[in-house]
């Protein structure tokens, strides 16, 4: 029994475009599973669905979100949102925006867990301050007393970090957690999360457009184009023979710094017609019911 | 050096901030006091009138009486003194209107912005059919229906004012909100209003605390507009704008009827603006 289990989850935009044609996928407890797809694939949708923050100009057509064995989408909100607390956490994307920027540092970690899981301030306190210590932050106490404008980019992502591991959730949602960084501080911050979610044995959703970020860290990976998962593996596998021609087509395009003279390659035509191909048959079977 | 230069700068800001907030705060402190000791601070009783002492000009002028700083206006009555009591209405105006103004347009606005939907089409439709209404006309109406008096001039402010607020806090809750801090909000559990009211509103309150000082001003100069149409309170008690409007008659031959009502009008709107800016500047965390 998976943890997370997504059974045909189609979303779409009010009376509009499909953006997730029938999604399903698995995350068993301790994996990390990597969504990958180009831009407007809908991996950011897939965590947002998960995670119960879908825009309110998005909806839910069909499907089942099985979180611990209970669909989020037949709960009453307010259930929902308590179970999702309880059990979920996100890394954002943008570290610059994804902080209070009126709230001091230590609130924001501990007032979420005082406030709605009901632990007491000095728990709160104590917790945030061996949080920020297994972030590898020097003085913590400085920084917990900081506004997140005083801090870096880095600094801040690696709070956010802590923070989402704060109340030891089974899952977490990592949005393209290191796009927004710069590449020395991308490769800290992977191995980071890569190590605290060995430690806590947390299953990670790792939202992300890098495949090379997707062999680092996961051990299953989806492929996602147009809303749909066309390929679902294993990280292993994906790499020795990715099964689908899109799939293949997106790991030759993964620039190599061993053989810098290959340069770019995009993804031939063909493929993409027959990937959109595949799409529109798709939307003719579901339009026909 | 570039850390050094840096700081410096920031410094600069903050000291030019720090005296704009000094200077406003002080005048709009001295104007307190004055409103609320008005009967003891005026040298003169404002609406005692001696016509064989009219137009008296002020003190530093050849022909000034003592006892009469500013002059005197064509019945005989003491120009600092009715400047001192009008304090009171003008005051009173700007913080019960400002704020009650502030209270329903900024709510209003946050409900808008942060919960999108239809609550939006509402609120922001009627914003849209209220600004389109010519909003000293739509006050003269206002008051014509309500009768004059204090209690008119707040509620037609209040009712004509409330989309600057509205419009505003709505647009910036709405950035607020697309904001990821939020989403990891909810995330943890929080529902709407307290996501709304720990995450969003603090972040809009500098914007919210700029537009009530603003606002707190224009308050003043509509008291001022209705007194000059004669639409403000009874007509016996002093207020600048009656005061500007008596005075405009006879401006040739008294200029200091029309000027010193108009000038403290001025200095105090003026005041209220600045103290916006400097306390936006002092508190706004990204800022300080």
């Amino acid at each position: 029994m998976s943890f997370l289990s997504i059974r045909n989850l189609s979303v779409r935009l009010k009376k509009g475009q499909p953006l997730l044609r029938r999604v399903s996928l698995d995350v068993s407890a301790g994996e990390v599973r990597g969504l990958v797809g180009e831009s407007g694939a809908g991996k950011s949708m897939i965590g947002k669905a998960v995670l119960g923050i879908l825009p309110p100009s998005i909806e839910v057509t069909e499907g089942e979100i099985l979180l611990d064995g209970v669909d989020l989408l037949r709960l009453p909100p307010a259930l929902r949102r308590k179970r999702i607390g309880a059990l979920a956490a996100l890394i954002p994307q943008d570290p610059l925006t994804a902080l209070n920027p009126s709230h001091r540092i230590g609130p924001q970690i501990t007032d979420r867990l005082v406030d709605i899981l009901g632990w007491t301030r000095a728990n709160a306190d104590a917790r945030a301050r061996e949080l920020l210590s297994e972030v590898q932050i020097p003085d913590p106490d400085r920084v917990l007393r900081s506004y997140p404008h005083e801090l870096s980019g880095g600094m801040r992502q690696r709070i956010l970090i802590a923070s989402a591991f704060a109340a030891e959730p089974k899952l977490i949602v990592a949005d393209e957690p290191t796009t927004a960084l710069d590449v020395t501080v991308q490769k800290q911050i992977l191995k980071l999360i890569a190590g605290m979610q060995t430690r806590h044995g947390t299953a990670l959703l790792f939202v992300t457009h890098d495949l090379g970020v997707v062999s680092k860290v996961c051990q299953k990976l989806s492929v996602l184009y147009a809303g749909m998962v066309v390929e679902d593996t294993s990280v292993a596998d994906f790499f020795a023979a990715p099964r689908h021609a899109y799939s293949a087509a997106l790991l030759a395009a993964t620039p190599k710094y061993t053989d810098p003279a290959a340069g770019l390659q995009p993804v031939p035509e063909a493929v993409i017609a027959a990937v959109q191909a595949e799409v529109a048959a798709f939307d003719r079977r579901a339009a026909h019911g | 050096m570039a850390e050094a230069k840096a700081i410096d700068g920031r410094s600069l800001v903050r000291r030019r901030a720090g005296l704009r907030l000094w200077l406003s705060a002080s005048w709009l402190g001295l104007l307190c006091l004055v409103a609320l000791f008005a009967p003891w601070i005026a040298p003169k009783d404002p609406l005692a009138q001696d016509l064989f002492l009219g137009r008296l000009p002020p003190f530093w002028m050849p022909g000034a009486e003592p006892g009469y700083l500013l002059g005197t206006d064509s019945l005989g009555r003491d120009v600092l003194s009715r400047i001192v009591h009008g304090a009171r209405v003008a005051l009173a105006v700007a913080l019960i209107a400002g704020t009650i103004t502030c209270l329903i347009g900024a709510t209003l606005g946050l409900l808008a912005g942060f919960l999108r939907g239809w609550v939006d089409m509402i609120i922001s439709r009627m914003i849209d059919i209220w600004m389109a209404f010519p909003p000293v006309l739509f006050s003269i109406l206002l008051i014509a229906v309500l009768g004059p008096g204090l209690v008119s001039i707040i509620i037609a402010i209040v009712v004509i004012d409330w989309t600057r607020f509205a419009r505003v806090v709505r647009a910036e809750a709405m950035a607020q909100g697309a904001m990821d801090y939020v989403a990891s909000a909810r995330v943890a559990g929080r529902g709407r209003p307290g996501t709304m009211v720990r995450e969003i509103l603090p972040n809009v309150l500098p914007t919210i605390v700029v537009l009530l000082t603003l606002e707190m001003g224009i308050a003043v100069i509509v008291e001022a507009i209705l007194s000059f149409v004669n639409l403000s309170i009874s007509t016996d008690d002093p207020t600048w704008g009656g005061m500007i409007s008596e005075g405009r008659t006879s401006v040739h031959q008294a200029w200091w009827v029309l000027v010193f009502p108009l000038v403290t009008l001025f200095l105090t709107v003026l005041a209220f603006s600045q103290l916006g800016e400097g306390l936006k500047d002092r508190f706004d965390p990204v800022l300080r």
